[in-house]
């Protein structure tokens, strides 16, 4: 047999697979490792996605989406973060955003071309590059920086092959977020050094701070260069919907959608006029949902830290990010015994990169009755290790 | 701070008083005090579970009954409405606005006979009472915010998500 494709050969298995196996032949286990809401999709957004379907929409859209939703995710980027981006060229809606993230980068990227990458991260943006013929480089995030992209670390990885920053704030697994000024100096870094930036907002609308999120395309000078990629998931608890979008200037929006019509064609038609309804009228559940995560991080943060497992306070997203360092393991071994000895599962913070070790990532996207008799599990395993 | 303890309280009655405390980013003593204080001026009035009796073998009816009242001059429905809180079997009594009924009743009794007996027993021959209308429930589908049907609040999520 002739050789298959190597980068897909050479590409790492994920490391949360291995836990995923254990936990599904493991029926009494209960885990904190989901990464998506625990809220049903809001009912009046389910039902127009029924009265679409009852009106007869069961036919493609236009490649790059409804115009309708264009314009309402336009306006709604404008309403909320002060980007302004033209529903007709620069708007695709994408299946999730995970395909906004393999578009741009397969717009943007020529053989060789490096993307830097800040870790811990989102598991695709690595194997997202390699697959688009790039070369991924990653920067070792810390701890006592909140996790957040400093200036001196982005300028000390910044080469002449650079072409990509990739951010993703507020952040999956750490739950850090990155305010106006700790964007400003990274812009300007961006700036100077001519680089694109794919901005990846999926968690924005959950933030716990008094200051909304804030997108790195609203700072001068950098919304001719952001791609920013955002959907409907997490926001509006709608990830089996698989709807997401890409915000990008209308050179790369252009290549994107060319892409986009010949792997995809459209994004599920069912989908979008469900989500037209969501941005229309779906700032209340937002507003109920985000109220409910904040308890639910306020009391792991409190819990957490009784048991003596610190975090720094996570601001963004619904996860927590501990730090094991006490108890003497790696972050396979602690998630290993823990889910062995009181059958919970938390995701090692090594699968979201090398900097992730010695953290694990803890999801609340949980009621609080199930948060509670995890968290004991956690503190008997604990009183147990010491 | 009264209201989110209220919220979240109305929501699962039994949260403690520290993980409240957690939650809205205050401490223990604070809460338990606004919550006894809360207890003292009958602001919370009670706490309850919600059952699901048809889950158990056990035969309970519940019914809303809807009154049709002639006011007294003075008193408007107050006096009649008191009269009939204080009998056992009455779960709750609602003023209405609209002209079908004046009040509705709801009321839990082990039998239909129960129910339809107390009915024409003690509340249709009050003075003032004009008509009753009994609607008996078959099936609960969803009360106090939560749904019963069946399979409902399963987590069907992936368990290890990246």
């Amino acid at each position: 047999m002739k050789s298959v494709n190597k980068t897909v050969l050479d590409m790492k298995p994920s490391g949360i697979r291995k836990f995923f196996d254990i936990v599904s032949e493991m029926p009494d286990a209960i885990s904190l490792g989901v990464g998506e809401p625990d809220f049903d999709t809001p009912w009046h957004v389910v039902d127009e996605g029924i009265y679409s379907l009852e009106r007869g929409k069961t036919y493609y859209t236009s490649n790059s989406g409804l115009m309708e939703l264009r314009q309402e995710i336009c306006s709604w980027y404008e309403r909320k973060y002060n980007v302004s981006y033209n529903a007709a060229t620069e708007a695709i809606i994408t299946v999730g955003g995970s395909e906004g993230i393999d578009l741009a980068l397969r717009a943007m990227l020529n053989p060789g071309d490096e993307v830097i990458i800040p870790e811990p991260s989102y598991v695709s943006y690595v194997p997202c590059v390699s697959l688009a013929g790039g070369k991924p480089v990653t920067i070792d995030l810390k701890n006592e920086n909140k996790f957040k992209l400093t200036e001196e670390e982005l300028a000390s990885h910044i080469t002449d092959k650079t072409k990509v920053l990739i951010l993703s704030y507020p952040n999956n697994p750490t739950g850090a977020i990155m305010t106006k000024e700790d964007l400003e100096p990274i812009a300007k870094l961006a700036i100077k050094h001519d680089l694109y930036v794919i901005s990846d907002e999926i968690y924005s609308e959950l933030t716990y701070t008094e200051e909304p999120h804030c997108s790195i395309a609203s700072l001068p000078g950098m919304i001719e260069r952001t791609i920013v990629i955002n959907g409907f998931s997490k926001a509006f608890a709608m990830t089996g919907w698989r709807l997401g979008y890409a915000l990008a200037p209308s050179s790369i929006a252009k290549l994107m959608v060319k892409i986009h019509q010949f792997c995809i064609m459209c994004a599920p038609t069912t989908s979008q006029y469900a989500a037209i309804e969501a941005l229309r009228n779906g700032d209340k559940d937002i507003e109920n949902m985000r109220k409910s995560y904040d308890e639910r991080r306020r009391y792991l943060i409190k819990r957490l830290s009784d048991i003596g497992m610190p975090a720094f306070e996570p601001e963004g997203a619904f996860y927590i990010f501990p730090s094991i360092e006490r108890f003497g393991m790696t972050s396979d071994e602690f998630a290993t015994r823990l889910l062995e000895s009181q059958k919970l599962a938390v995701v090692p913070g090594n699968a979201f990169g090398q900097s992730g070790e010695g953290f694990v990532r803890i999801s609340y996207a949980y009621s609080i009755d199930q948060l509670r008799e995890a968290l004991d599990r956690i503190a008997i395993f604990a009183h147990i290790q010491d | 701070m009264r209201k989110e303890i209220l919220r979240l309280l109305e929501k699962n009655s039994r949260l403690t008083a520290a993980e409240i405390a957690a939650m809205i980013g205050s401490d223990e003593e604070t809460v338990a005090n606004e919550i006894k204080a809360m207890e003292s001026e009958k602001i919370i009035c009670g706490y309850h579970a919600l059952v699901d009796w048809d889950k158990i073998e056990h035969e309970r009816v519940t019914a809303l009954i809807g009154l049709k009242i002639s006011p007294v001059r003075g008193e408007g429905f107050d006096r009649i409405s008191t009269r009939i809180s204080k009998f056992e079997e009455v779960k709750s009594v609602f003023l209405m606005s609209g002209a079908s009924h004046d009040l509705i009743l709801t009321i839990e009794g082990d039998s239909l006979k129960d129910i339809s007996h107390f009915v024409y027993e003690k509340i249709a021959p009050m003075d003032t009472v004009v008509s009753t209308a009994t609607f008996f429930v078959l099936k609960k589908y969803k009360d106090h915010y939560i749904d019963l049907t069946e399979g409902h609040g399963d987590d069907n999520r992936i368990q290890i998500m990246p």
